[in-house]
């Protein structure tokens, strides 16, 4: 395996100190593993989820630990443009979600419909726990900057689930 | 035309400021709303906020080249050194309470609706700045705006066609806080060079689109929409009213205290 490719593979392990079901690969955050060609340093390249996710600290320091543990030195770099989006969660980091009680976003693609809220809600997501979709949003915002609080109407649990974005 | 880097400043502070000031704002409902997943809300609100903010004073910051960052653009100006509209350093209780004063959160929500929709037309257009920075700030901010719009909006609707009693409250705050929206499609020579350049959205013109979002929430909510007359300003040239001075007495005094200090 070539130095990069193990470099990849360390950072790409790292999780999300959050959702520590799914790793920054999973989300859709780690946007490039590559090398200097001059200094032979790793340069990884991250993306925020929004523009205040206060994990991005956290998540920084892990990479740099990761590389060090795979004998990389390195530096990490933010990005952020192509602005992330919920669709760059992969099948993967969806599947995985949901196996931690955690509802996967629908489909963000295209621009948010403007109406008047509060008589559009959103469409009911699956209840991660019982399958059921009779469920119903208790707010946009939820325990972290990207999930929102859900309550399922048929096994009556709570659940958090990821907002598209 | 190459925009000259200090109207870049000026305007990235002007954005900048207004997500600073309305997140100190906000997280001052943190352990005090009036319900948990309000408590949730709001701070999650401020957050996205404060996530902007940074951006943009780090960028304003590298424009300048003088060597401030985010931290001592935050902490170390004084009141007429911000560049924020007045809407967002209006105390939580309303424009004419006394220091001190609980929040009101009808005054929040009608706030936070006037900013929201602002903030998101404004995104929605600066994603197409010439200015590559200030265009991917945007691109991310527009989507987290159009979430705080709904919230404000669904509030709205909820207290204005409630009881008697939030009926008359979120009118009250609708009223109070009418006058300093107008401030936020001021225009002046600075954004007038500038979105001759393509680095900035003109504000003037986003007066018509903002009307079509709030008018109909208003009348939905069965509020009545104030009429226009007093439109107090100078926020964009420093010219504060004093709880900004308040706002930011309590913002800054740790980092004064002790700079360099850390988590």
């Amino acid at each position: 395996m070539s130095a990069r490719s193990a470099a990849r593979e360390a950072v790409a392990a790292v999780v999300d100190p959050e959702l520590r079901v799914v790793t920054i690969e999973d989300l859709g955050i780690l946007r490039d593993v590559s090398e200097d060609p001059a200094t032979g340093e790793v340069v990884v390249t991250i993306t925020p989820t929004y523009s205040g996710c206060p994990a991005m600290d956290v998540i920084r320091s892990d990479i740099r630990r990761a590389l060090a543990t795979a004998g990389h030195t390195g530096e990490v770099r933010t990005v952020l443009k192509p602005a992330w989006s919920t669709d760059m969660i992969t099948e993967r980091g969806r599947a995985r979600l949901a196996a931690a009680g955690i509802a996967p976003p629908a489909p963000a693609s295209g621009p948010v419909p403007l109406g008047l809220p509060g008589v559009h809600r959103p469409d009911p997501v699956p209840c991660p726990r019982c399958g059921s979709s009779e469920t119903e949003e208790i707010s946009h915002f939820g325990s972290t900057a990207c999930k929102a609080l859900w309550r399922c109407l048929s096994c009556r649990e709570p659940f958090d689930g990821v907002k598209p974005l | 035309m190459t925009p000259s880097p200090l109207d870049v400043v000026e305007y990235a502070l002007r954005l900048g400021d207004d997500a600073l000031v309305a997140a100190q704002r906000l997280a001052d409902w943190s352990a005090r709303a009036p319900e948990m997943e309000e408590d949730v809300a709001l701070s999650n609100i401020a957050l996205d906020q404060l996530g902007v903010a940074r951006l943009l004073l780090t960028y304003a910051g590298e424009v300048e080249g003088a060597g401030r960052d985010e931290d001592a653009l935050a902490y170390l100006r004084s009141d007429a050194e911000f560049r924020n509209c007045l809407l967002v350093e209006l105390p939580n209780a309303g424009p004419a309470a006394a220091v001190g004063t609980p929040g009101d959160f009808g005054v929040t929500m009608a706030k936070l609706l006037a900013l929201a929709a602002y903030q998101w037309l404004t995104y929605e257009r600066l994603v197409a700045s010439t200015d590559g920075h200030l265009a991917a700030v945007a691109a991310k901010a527009r989507k987290e705006s159009r979430y705080h719009l709904d919230h404000a909006t669904q509030w709205v609707l909820r207290l204005g066609d409630g009881t008697e009693e939030s009926h008359r409250r979120m009118q009250a705050a609708v009223d109070d806080l009418w006058p300093y929206t107008h401030e936020l499609f001021a225009t002046d020579e600075l954004v007038g060079r500038l979105s001759e350049a393509g680095v900035a959205v003109d504000p003037a013109a986003l007066r018509a689109p903002w009307l079509e979002i709030v008018e109909p929430v208003l009348a939905v909510a069965t509020l009545d929409r104030p009429t226009d007359g007093w439109a107090p300003e100078g926020g964009r040239r420093g010219v504060h009213t004093e709880h900004l001075s308040y706002l930011l007495g309590e913002m800054q005094v740790l980092h004064r205290a002790h700079p360099g200090a850390r988590w």
